[in-house]
């Protein structure tokens, strides 16, 4: 094993560390998506994947 | 002042609050922005280790976790900032100066840069403008930065080309999320504080930016 591969895995642990209580927390007090809310998320990530496709195609 | 006037007049200063949280955050995320990348080109001109990458993200996490919470609300809270994303810009330099050395290296990193750059602008503008409450994705996007982070970790042994480009796209969608989720808690007063604001939009950017060139990288250079 490397030493890059054993920080690595260092810095993934103490991220999950971190992350844990914001999930708990975001997972409890999040409110509920309203009619819509989850369409408009879904047309911005759409645009991005296309942006994405776009860019790969540019630089194939 | 009847109900209706306080009402009002309650509205109009959450408003203005929110567009001074708004306007500082871009003012500093610019400001840090710019000196994550002088901190690059330096790192890049003293041909630093590509192992300081890691370093300067373990500190970065260090410091953002345990020093940025306590000193956000005071004016070291800036040069917290400015350590953090300076250091993110110093291990970067590595990383540039790999994907300089490749055949199309300059090409694929100014297209991740004005990928970024586009990304951020729509989104934030996307967010802006429909006015809605992005905040019901906060579950949601946490939930899929853990699996995203397990991913990683089980990539670090497994070392498979094809789990690590799911994930650099699965970190452009989780982050292009944060970044909706963080603007409409500014928008709408669910952040107060500019520098964690700025602390998480420069995070999101930094990934996509990470992410993207890793992508392009991979499907540039497969001939």
């Amino acid at each position: 094993m490397e030493w890059t591969q054993i920080l690595g895995a260092v810095a993934g642990v103490m991220m999950l560390v971190f992350l844990w209580p914001a999930y708990k927390h975001w997972s409890k007090n999040s409110p509920k998506a309203e009619e819509g809310d989850w369409a408009s998320v879904i047309v911005a990530l759409g645009a991005v994947v296309l942006l994405v496709l776009v860019l790969i195609a540019m630089v194939r | 002042m009847n109900r209706y006037e306080t009402v009002v007049s309650s509205g109009y200063q959450q408003a203005a609050s929110a567009n001074k949280v708004l306007k500082n955050t871009y003012m500093l995320l610019s400001a840090t922005l710019f000196f994550s990348a002088v901190m690059a080109m330096i790192s890049m001109a003293l041909n630093v280790p590509s192992i300081a990458y890691i370093i300067s993200v373990i500190a970065s996490m260090v410091l953002g976790i345990f020093v940025l919470p306590r000193t956000a609300n005071s004016t070291s809270g800036i040069g917290v900032i400015f350590l953090i994303t300076g250091l993110l810009g110093f291990g970067l330099g590595p990383i540039l100066s790999t994907y300089l050395a490749l055949p199309n290296g300059p090409q694929t990193i100014a297209t991740a840069f004005g990928g970024t750059g586009i990304i951020f602008l729509g989104l934030s503008g996307y967010a802006l403008t429909s006015k809605r409450d992005f905040s019901f994705m906060g579950g949601f996007l946490f939930a899929g930065m853990m699996v995203l982070v397990i991913g990683m970790l089980a990539n670090l042994f497994l070392q498979m080309p094809l789990l690590s480009l799911a994930i650099s796209g699965g970190i452009i969608l989780v982050m292009s999320g944060f970044i909706l989720f963080d603007t409409a808690r500014i928008v709408r007063g669910g952040e107060t504080n500019y520098i964690m604001a700025t602390y998480g939009l420069f995070l999101s950017i930094f990934n996509i930016f990470i992410s993207l060139l890793q992508i392009l990288g991979i499907f540039g250079n497969d001939e």
